[in-house]
């Protein structure tokens, strides 16, 4: 569970969240939606303990993100952010088994190389393992990024726009392999992902957080909230929620 | 993971090759029979070769740290003001305190240059990151206006001459008892090599390091302590020495990635087998005259690195 309350953040010196109140449940796939500069990115990154509120604070399994050290958050939370700079020249393997630095600190055990060796499983970068990150595609390296959050092993994984720029089919790989994970009966996982494109949000989250100009419009299990009405309130623009083969999907009118 | 892999074993051989090379190589005729060829050598030869390996190995180590903690390959702690942030605390000390012991002039070298390198990482953050190459820009600009200030002080208080031997790193004033400040560079490559892991996490970006519960903040300023007293030791003993920082992480970064766990040791050993053969190459191209090895370094280095730049793979996208 997370329990946010009365969360005010700025950046830069600008107010980007204005008192923020809200609870996510464990065991959902969360979608934080809204239009640009709503300040859904802020909100994750103060979630994951990145950004220091200026007041109100963020529970995260009844404990305050903001007052552990960093290394007692990464056993909780995991982060997945837009890389910026330059991308790292490791192999995949080693990518991923960084996933596990917050476990060992720099001295691996058997358990670490098996938990290692089971993301790339899961994430089928077995056979991409030796590659280097550098020379992967944008699909699969985002694919080897994902699998080293997942090799964390936290309750809770944060998504920044984990889909950016990515061609349908490696959407489906992330978000089919994200939802499995919310499903899991051993290791169940909780996330919370920023997501642009609503007709994937509408397909795989089961959560929708509602954001726009640093405010929650609403937060709520998605079939009962989102509607034709909330969308285009929130973006401004029509927008309809339709079925598509029994599949929602999200339309510009 | 075998200790000491087969091609490390191979380049620490060639390594003492080039050692024993250098034992051989200077002005002075080992063979000459009326001289103490053990006294040449026990003075001379053994504290240079020892001194050249050093002061290589740590101005490679510091050039990965400086790289990885401000995600920039292009950037050279040679290149960015830490050894004008140096000088000018030499020139400090040596104005207001002329007969501080070697170790506090040390010490205050170190944390001038701590204090410029860390300067110059807080410009780093707010260059934007599209053109890598503006970084290393910014950082000759900052490194110019450290050294301007440190030349005036020094011209003002008549101690230029000081600043020219700070300035071109050579070996040729290596003697026994003058140089063994240099072991610390040892001392600081056990730090780097137990920390190789977290600086490795410090190129992902300072999110992903503190999301995998790196303290970022202990562990660049850790990590720039390193360099900065690198680079006091190598000013005060043998001068400054630009590129190597530069030249060697990339080559090895190219060669096998970014794991430092298991590159470091390379690094060090690139930079120690480069500057070394720079220094021995300076001994015997107008012999028996030399030329510093910063000198030929800065000629060969530049030649490497344009082709790095010019070799740079495109990076791939969709």
């Amino acid at each position: 569970m997370i329990e946010i309350n009365n969360l005010s953040v700025s950046r830069d010196g600008a107010r980007i969240l204005h008192d923020v109140t809200l609870n996510v449940p464990p065991g959902r796939l969360a979608a934080i939606i809204g239009p640009n500069g709503a300040g859904k990115s802020t909100l994750l990154h103060c979630m994951a303990g990145l950004l220091p509120p200026d007041c109100g604070q963020v529970l995260v399994n009844s404990r305050n993100i903001h007052a552990l050290s960093e290394a007692r958050r990464a056993l909780i939370l995991s982060l997945l952010t837009q890389a910026q700079g330059t991308i790292p020249r490791l192999s995949v393997q080693d990518l991923v088994a960084f996933g596990r630095w917050p476990h060992h600190r720099g001295r691996p055990t058997a358990t670490d190389r098996a938990i290692t060796a089971k993301a790339l499983a899961r994430f089928d970068l077995d056979q991409l393992a030796t590659r280097n990150v550098e020379t992967l595609s944008g699909g699969q390296r985002q694919r080897a990024f994902v699998a080293m959050a997942y090799a964390q092993s936290t309750p809770w994984m944060f998504l920044d726009e984990p889909l950016a720029a990515l061609d349908p089919k490696y959407v489906r790989d992330i978000m089919d392999r994200l939802r499995d994970m919310t499903g899991d009966k051993t290791g169940q996982r909780s996330i919370a992902l920023v997501l642009h494109d609503l007709s994937v949000a509408a397909r795989y989250a089961d959560f929708c957080i509602a954001m726009k100009a640093g405010r929650i419009i609403a937060a709520g299990p998605w079939r009962d909230i989102v509607t034709s009405d909330l969308l285009s309130d929130l973006y401004d623009t029509p927008l309809r929620v339709a079925q598509l083969d029994g599949v929602p999907v999200v339309m510009g009118l | 993971m075998r200790l000491f892999p087969r091609a490390l074993i191979g380049g620490l051989i060639g390594l003492f090759l080039l050692a024993g090379a250098s034992l051989l190589v200077g002005a002075t005729n080992l063979w000459n029979t009326q001289l103490d060829t053990g006294m040449v050598l026990a003075i001379s030869r053994v504290p240079r070769t020892l001194a050249a390996i050093l002061a290589g190995a740590g101005l490679a180590l510091a050039g990965v740290v400086v790289q990885q903690s401000v995600q920039n390959r292009l950037v050279d702690p040679g290149l960015i003001g830490t050894p004008e942030a140096a000088m000018l605390g030499l020139l400090a000390v040596t104005l207001l305190a002329p007969g501080a012991a070697l170790l506090v002039k040390m010490s205050v070298a170190s944390v001038s240059a701590l204090a410029g390198t860390a300067g110059f990482f807080l410009l780093a953050r707010l260059v934007p990151r599209r053109d890598p190459m503006l970084l290393p820009l910014v950082g000759l600009i900052y490194g110019g206006i450290l050294g301007a200030m440190a030349l005036w002080l020094a011209w003002m208080s008549d101690l230029v001459q000081f600043m020219g031997i700070w300035q071109t790193g050579e070996f040729s004033g290596v003697l026994r008892g003058r140089y063994e400040l240099l072991w610390i560079i040892a001392a600081l490559a056990v730090v780097l090599f137990i920390l190789a892991d977290r600086i490795t996490l410090l190129g992902l970006g300072e999110e992903y390091a503190r999301a995998l519960g790196l303290n970022y903040l202990q562990t660049v300023l850790l990590g720039l302590g390193c360099v900065a007293v690198t680079f006091a030791v190598v000013v005060v003993t043998v001068g400054a020495m630009p590129f190597v920082g530069l030249v060697v992480p990339n080559i090895v970064s190219r060669w096998r990635g970014d794991n430092l766990r298991r590159n470091l040791p390379w690094v060090a050993l690139l930079g120690a087998l480069f500057v070394l053969g720079a220094d021995l190459l300076g001994r015997v191209v107008r012999w028996p005259y030399e030329i510093p090895a910063a000198t030929i370094f800065a000629v060969l280095g530049a030649g490497l690195f344009l082709w790095l730049l010019h070799n740079r793979k495109v990076r791939r996208h969709g």
